[in-house]
């Protein structure tokens, strides 16, 4: 039997006046997922999200979080999730350590369990060095921690994340990412971002929304195999025609693009590979450079909107 | 308590924002030179009065006038506060904190009241200290003190009420600002209603002005203590609702 859902939307409608901002959305999130929340600027994440949390209203349809009914019961929903918004909602007047303290006394967490909750959470975070500075006086990065720190002080079952990283720069992205992905193995997670590869470097599961509605929902192991065909770009010193390429074995289509060098996608990528490397060697075209091309996330969408209805709504198998 | 650890954030964060120790001072200054004022008229006054049969004591000639302007200007100021609560959180998306915690609408609304209702004692603190500091010189009518001490805290405890209401109507700080002083100078000036003939006269009893005079001049009526009672816990009650509606209708 299938184990009951952390989260589960049902046909969620959400419209601001004539704007539909979210239609007829239907998902659900089981313990021990990370799910990876996609789609391009204004697609409907945020207001997912907020959703979600409880902080905006459906016009119509259920969520339920750990089986209690968002509208119905809020007080034992909320103690099962920590959020962070697309603004972190930061207290700059206070020092991180008394800020997570406020944060770990809202979600109800006793007086002899606090200083614990809060310097494990500020350690996790790697907030050490920083926890008796005001929160206005640290850096963007740091303030994004802070902000996850006070998601996870209660240590729920879930933690859910709208766009942790934007604003930041590569370094603290990749620290951030980091963070992320230890936080993905010990909790359920949902996080959303128009980042592709942060879904590929992070999550388990992906779920795409565009224009407010749900175009897939899968598990990361299945997309590799089905939904993504994988094409690779190669270049060499003395390049063949793009006929002699396409005539190897496990070699589909291929397309010379503007820097001098072929996308190529294969039918059966080891042996095309195999092929094109001993091709390349025996008539000496000295390949100089093979290697795959991750679709962007537009490319992605073009790709996903284009397959037939059946596989876009396939859902994911139970964990 | 969560309502008390909200009432302390509030405080603290209130105590760190320079916006505090500005209306603090501003309103000690003001409030301490009426003070004097006061106080120079009485004593250029002291010797004609002594004349009268039953001559008025410092108590209603310095204390009652100097709370009847502490309540105006504090009118004035009070929305100021209020104003942060919930209007300027909101637009600093920080209010989510609270809202996505699993802590009931009641408990936030009375924790931020909680919150400034202690910055609000420091001012009445400030204000107490003013009359309190002629005890070695003269003889304070303790009584008239004690009423109008009650008349000024439960009139600024309302007007915190009103401000936190207004505060969560929209998401312009100032909008709430003047929101709060336009409802509050409305409830204050009802009571002009008295002097005019016929039905309005009933009007000046849901003027906060009339109800502060009653125990400005020494009388604790359970009807004015009541009058105050109600109106901050119906501002209150409108806030919860108000953030109700938002949190569960679209």
């Amino acid at each position: 039997m299938q184990p009951a859902a952390l989260v589960t939307v049902e046909n969620v409608d959400r419209s601001f006046g004539s704007v539909t901002a979210v239609r007829d959305l239907s998902f659900s999130l089981h313990s021990g997922e990370v799910l990876g929340f996609l789609g391009p600027n204004g697609a409907g994440k945020s207001t997912t999200m907020r959703l979600i949390t409880g902080n905006l209203p459906a016009s119509a349809g259920t969520i339920t979080i750990g089986g209690y009914d968002l509208q119905q019961d809020p007080v034992p929903a909320r103690r099962l999730f920590g959020y962070l918004p697309d603004t972190p909602p930061l207290y700059r007047d206070c020092t991180v350590r008394e800020f997570l303290h406020f944060c770990g006394k809202l979600h109800g967490l006793g007086r002899q369990q606090l200083p614990q909750a809060v310097d494990r959470c500020v350690e996790r975070c790697g907030l050490g060095d920083v926890g008796n500075k005001l929160i206005a006086h640290l850096s963007k990065g740091f303030q994004q921690r802070v902000g996850i720190a006070q998601a996870i002080v209660h240590d729920p079952e879930l933690i859910i994340l709208d766009e942790p990283t934007v604003g930041l720069d590569p370094r603290q992205i990749d620290e951030i990412r980091q963070l992320i992905r230890e936080l993905g193995r010990s909790h359920s997670l949902l996080m959303s971002t128009h980042i592709l590869s942060e879904v590929q470097a992070v999550c388990s599961h992906l779920l795409i929304i565009n224009k407010g509605e749900r175009v897939l929902h899968s598990a990361l192991a299945d997309l590799d195999q089905t939904e993504v065909q994988i094409r690779y770009r190669a270049a060499f010193n003395r390049p063949p025609d793009s006929d002699q390429l396409a005539r190897l074995a496990g070699v589909g289509p291929v397309s010379p693009d503007e820097q001098g060098g072929y996308q190529i996608e294969f039918s059966e990528r080891q042996t095309g590979i195999d092929a094109l490397l001993s091709a390349s060697l025996e008539q000496n075209w000295q390949l100089t450079e093979l290697a795959p091309i991750h679709p962007s996330l537009e490319q992605l969408f073009l790709q996903i909107t284009d397959a037939p209805a059946s596989t876009a709504t396939a859902d994911p198998p139970a964990p | 308590m969560i309502a008390l650890a909200i009432a302390r954030m509030e405080l603290l964060s209130l105590l760190r924002s320079p916006l505090a120790w500005a209306t603090l001072s501003s309103v000690c200054a003001l409030l301490a030179w009426l003070f004097l004022l006061r106080i120079d008229q009485y004593v250029l006054y002291q010797s004609q009065l002594l004349a009268l049969a039953h001559p008025p004591g410092v108590t209603e000639l310095v204390v009652t006038p100097l709370f009847g302007s502490a309540g105006l200007i504090l009118m004035m100021v009070l929305p100021v506060i209020t104003m942060r609560c919930f209007a300027d959180q909101e637009r600093a998306q920080t209010l989510t904190l609270l809202t996505s915690a699993p802590v009931s609408l009641t408990s936030i609304v009375v924790g931020k009241y909680l919150g400034i209702c202690a910055f609000l004692g420091l001012i009445l603190v400030l204000l107490l200290a003013m009359p309190l500091s002629l005890t070695g010189a003269t003889k304070l009518d303790f009584g008239l003190l004690g009423a109008a001490t009650l008349g000024i805290t439960l009139l600024l405890n309302s007007y915190l009420a009103v401000g936190l209401w207004a505060s969560s109507l929209t998401q312009h700080p100032a909008a709430a600002a003047m929101l709060s002083f336009g409802l509050l100078l409305t409830l204050w000036l009802l009571e002009s209603a008295s002097a005019e003939p016929g039905d309005t006269a009933a009007l000046a009893q849901l003027s906060t002005l009339t109800h502060f005079q009653a125990l400005l001049s020494g009388l604790v009526n359970t009807a004015d203590l009541a009058y105050f009672v109600i109106l901050s816990l119906l501002a209150l009650g409108l806030t919860v609702l108000r953030l109700h509606h938002k949190r569960h209708c679209s």
